[in-house]
This record gives structure tokens, sequence and C-alpha cells, in this order.
């Protein structure tokens, strides 16, 4: 085909695709998500991020948002689920369906909804569960960095985690992802359950932790005040798929983000359902 | 008292026994939360491993025993590897239901290559070990027990605190989706417990060889005294195995040396059911802890 318009050698394409991978630290091109064979949840997602940005996926109960993340993390498989389409690329390299140790051993690190503390064991135990994917080399380093960033988990390091606050758990699991030195974290709801004051503890220690560990973050959240705060760039999802996305600066101004998930209506009184164009619109997002 | 204290120490010796052996069926629980069936068929496994190396292959001694445990831990390795990995992820009923199975297999294979026999061990164990003072008379096999137990007791110990296989081990235990989210290799942790489980039931069927004789009936039979014994210590307590054990022990030579010799083996299926009616997570077991 040689009147082919676009014929470039292998060798252009490959320099194409590290230019174009190289700010690119993960990929999800349409992806799909099958539990048991049968309950589609995910239904072609696309979303990128970029190294060192906090990445923002905001949306409502069962829009899919830990779904994501757990397609990206590898913690489908336990759950029988698995990406039946597309491709997660990270690094450029597929990572779809790997088993989670693979995964985490890349990087990856998914801190779980809920907190999930190994209860019987010591905060100092849980942020040694950690350093897993490598075997447990030296920690002593890596247990100060948390120390440094979580000060309140210093004072209690022989406590059992199941006697701790919401509040020290929620510190506690996002030290213990980063005792594995993550490259990109991935946080579902640490805003779930805690008190405003503490939120936004925790929200700036996250941004720290981006800043001056250059960790790239993908943030879920329903707190989207928040979220959009921290973040540099936000996607929106519902019922499986992406409908919005967009620079964090972009979110805050747009309209429907503003009356949905930031609870401002536009005309500034109770929110009135006679508009029907807006009653529609929140037809299609709740 | 001279009658009493003789109990005792009989009590205490063959307790320790059984908090040995329930050692390793702790250990399983503990990690994966399966109850193994065959455990009474691991510790008999270990005291015919034994046989072979000392009375056919003619080892010595501290050599036989090393092989024993070493051929112990190989064969719980492979138990994970052929028969539990494939169910990993499915309905613990069906892991439970499969320990069943494995029972009757080693039992079969037993019986097969040994018969219903009954062996002994050539007497090598020195007599100095044992301790003869007054009215305390304690056997050198039980001496050597109380030595094994407690030396495996703390490095048991030691490993589960400190080292970082051990604190995976008990994170898997713990919140196994939480330990996945973090790397660990939760098949790794499951084959390392049934290794170490098989190897402290392989230990127990030596010394439980030595005492009774080596019979693939009476080895087995081990395996269901360990119910009541971990129900009372809590299933998921090593300490709690070793003094569960104890108690089970002492309060069968007593009832076997005051009441009747026939109550002597009812007693601690006695002590099951109550201990489940007053105490279900046992003296040591972890009660869950409730926060919302």
């Amino acid at each position: 085909m040689a009147d082919h318009p676009f014929e470039f050698s292998p060798l252009a394409f490959l320099l194409l695709r590290v230019a174009f991978m190289e700010e690119k630290l993960l990929q999800l091109n349409n992806i799909s998500v099958v539990y048991s064979d049968v309950i589609q949840v995910l239904k072609g997602v696309s979303l990128s991020v970029e190294k060192k940005q906090i990445v923002s996926l905001l949306g409502s109960n069962g829009a899919g948002k830990t779904t994501t993340l757990k397609a990206i993390s590898g913690l489908l498989k336990p759950e029988n689920g698995a990406v039946t389409e597309g491709a997660i690329l990270y690094k450029g390299k597929a990572m779809q369906n790997r088993s989670p140790e693979e995964i985490t051993r890349n990087g990856i690190i998914q801190v779980l909804e809920g907190r999930q503390p190994f209860k019987y064991l010591t905060i100092e135990e849980n942020l040694r569960v950690g350093t897993a994917t490598r075997m447990g080399k030296p920690y002593r380093e890596d247990l100060e960095k948390v120390y440094h960033y979580f000060p309140a988990l210093r004072r209690m390091t022989k406590k059992l985690a199941g006697y701790c606050s919401g509040g020290e758990l929620q510190m506690l699991v996002i030290g213990r992802g980063l005792m594995a030195h993550p490259e990109l974290l991935l946080l579902d709801e640490p805003s779930l359950g805690l008190a405003p004051i503490l939120v936004r503890e925790i929200f700036g220690i996250i941004k720290r932790i981006n800043e001056e560990e250059g960790t790239t973050i993908i943030l879920v959240e329903q707190n989207a005040r928040m979220a959009l705060k921290i973040a540099t760039y936000a996607y929106v999802m519902e019922n499986g798929k992406i409908v919005m996305e967009g620079s964090a600066d972009a979110m805050r101004e747009n309209p429907d983000v503003k009356e949905f998930y930031l609870g401002m209506s536009l005309s500034g009184g109770a929110k009135s359902y006679e508009n029907v164009k807006s009653y529609k619109r929140r037809k299609r997002w709740l | 008292m001279d009658f009493f204290m003789q109990l005792l120490v009989g009590g205490l010796s063959t307790g320790f026994v059984y908090g040995l052996s329930a050692m390793g069926f702790v250990m399983i629980f503990k990690s994966s939360s399966v109850l193994n069936f065959a455990h009474g068929e691991l510790i008999a496994i270990g005291a015919y491993f034994f046989l072979i190396f000392v009375t056919w292959a003619k080892l010595p001694l501290v050599l036989a025993f090393l092989f024993t445990l070493f051929a112990c831990f190989l064969l719980g390795i492979l138990i994970e590897r052929i028969f539990l990995r494939p169910l990993i992820g499915e309905n613990l009923i069906f892991v439970i239901m499969l320990t069943v199975g494995l029972a009757a297999m080693f039992r079969g294979l037993i019986l097969l290559f040994w018969g219903g026999n009954l062996y002994t061990y050539p007497d090598f164990l020195p007599k100095a070990l044992g301790v003869d003072r007054g009215i305390v008379h304690i056997p050198p096999v039980y001496m050597a027990t109380l030595i094994i137990g407690i030396f495996f007791l703390i490095v048991f110990g030691i490993f589960f605190k400190f080292f970082s296989q051990g604190i995976y081990m008990r994170s898997v235990a713990d919140n196994q989706r939480a330990a996945l989210s973090l790397g660990v290799n939760v098949r790794r942790v499951f084959a390392l417990s049934w290794a170490i489980a098989a190897l402290v039931a392989g230990m127990s069927g030596v010394v439980l060889g030595v005492i009774n004789g080596i019979n693939v009936h009476n080895l087995s039979a081990i395996g269901l005294k360990v119910f009541p014994v971990v129900i009372l210590g809590g299933l998921d307590s090593i300490i709690g195995a070793i003094i569960g054990g104890l108690i089970i022990g002492v309060l069968e030579t007593f009832t076997g040396g005051y009441l009747s010799t026939s109550l002597r083996d009812v007693v601690p299926y006695i002590i099951l059911v109550i201990i489940l009616l007053v105490k279900p997570y046992g003296l040591f077991g972890l009660t869950e802890i409730e926060r919302v």
C-alpha cells in the first residue's frame, strides 16, 4: 500500500511511542470489567494519569470508582472479577488481569476503602507488612518517613490497630501503603467517616506526600470539594462510564459539578425541580 | 500426696505432648482459618518417617530427627501445592472437607505400607535425661518433649513477633484482602503455614511414638484430641494450645486416677462442650475486636 498516507517505520513508531508514553504513567484504554462472568460494572472506561499528578475520580455510590481502582491494582481477581476488554498500560506495559503481587511489585499500591487495618497487629507491625513487596528488606528509614508524615502514629507504635480511632487508622493505612515505596498510590475514599478537621489534615498530608515524595496519586472520593482542592485533574464517573473530565480548576467551576457534587444550586436558593432541564441532568447523574 | 504428685506430673507430661500436637493445628487455623482434620495423620506420618530413618536407614539419632522434620516440612508444602492451592478462593468448607479426604488417604497409605502393627523405636534416649527425685518421677521421653516443646515455642514466638515473614503470615490471617493489597504473597504464606504445621505435627508424632509406640490408629486418634485442646486454649493461640494441652492432660490423668479409667477419654470432650457453651473463644483465643 504505497499510497497509504501514514507509513511509519517501526523505529519512528517506537520513538513516537516512547515520546508519547514519557509523561503518562498509567493509561486505561476503554476497559470493561465483569464480575462473576455476568455482572458488567465498567463499560469502557478510559483515563490517563501523568507522573506526579493527583487525579481525582468522582462519582456517586455504585458508579464504578472502586472497581476502577481494583482493576488497576489487580484486586478484582480475588473477588471473581476480570477486565474483559481494553488495556491497562502502566509505564507502557500491559497490566490488566495480572496478580496483585506482580502489580504491587511494580509500584502500584491501593489503600483500600474503609481502612482495613490488621486489627491484631500493632501499629508498627501493620506498617511492616507494607514491606512485603521487597521481602522485608531494611525498613527503619521508611518507618521514620511514615512517622514524619503522621507524627500521631509515633506515639502508639505498640498499640493494637484494632483499638485505634478512625482517624489514626486512616493515617495508618496510608502510611502502610507508603512503606511499599509506591510510585502510584490508589486512595479509596480516605475521608470516609472522618470529622471534617481530620479530613482536612489527611488531605493536606496526601498533598505533601505527592509533592515531597513525587508519588502519583489517584484519589477516589465522595467529598468532591476536598478532592478538587488538592487534585490537578478529575474524572467524573457514572454507571460504569466516565461522563466528564477536566482540570480540577475547570471542574470546580463546572455548573453540573457545582450543583450535584458541591451542593451549590445554580439559583442560589433551594433546589428547584421546576427547572426541567436541571432535573433531567440530575436524573442522568445520580 | 504421693499419688497426687505422680498424677500431676504424669498429666502435665502427657498434656505437654497434646499441646505440642495442637500447635501445628493452630498454625494452620491462624493463617488460613482451615480446620485441619488430617492433623492426626500428619502426626502419624511424622512418626513413621522417623521410623524409616532410625530403624531402616539406621541414621544417627540427631540426623534422623532433622531428616524427619525436613521431610514433614516438604510434605506440608506438597500438600498445599497439590491439594489446597487449586481451592484458594473457594468456600472454606470445601477446603475443610478436603482435609477429611486427605486424612482418609494418608491413613490408607500408611496401612498399605506398614499395616496396623505396633512398631517401636529402639531405646535411644539417655537415662540421665529423666528426673527421679523422691516422689517426682519424670521419664526421659517427657523431659525430651519438654525441651523440644519449649524450644519450638520460643522459636515460633520470635518468628511470628519479629521476623517479616512471620508478620506477613499474621497479616494474612488477620485481613487477607488488605494483605493482598500490599503485595503479600498469600500462596507462600499458606504453603509455609502448612509446612510448619506438618513439621510440628511430625515432631509430636516422634514423641508420641516413643511414648506409646507407633500405630496408625493410636496416633491419628490424637488428631481428634487436638479439638478439645484447641477449643479450650483458643483456636488461634499458640500459647493457648500448650496450656489447653496441659489442662486436658492433667484432667485426664486425675479422672483416670481418682474416678475411673474408662472415664478418662471422655473428659476432654465433656470439657469441649462446656467450653463451647461458656467461653467459645477459649481461654486465650482472640475475641473479635468490634468497632463501628
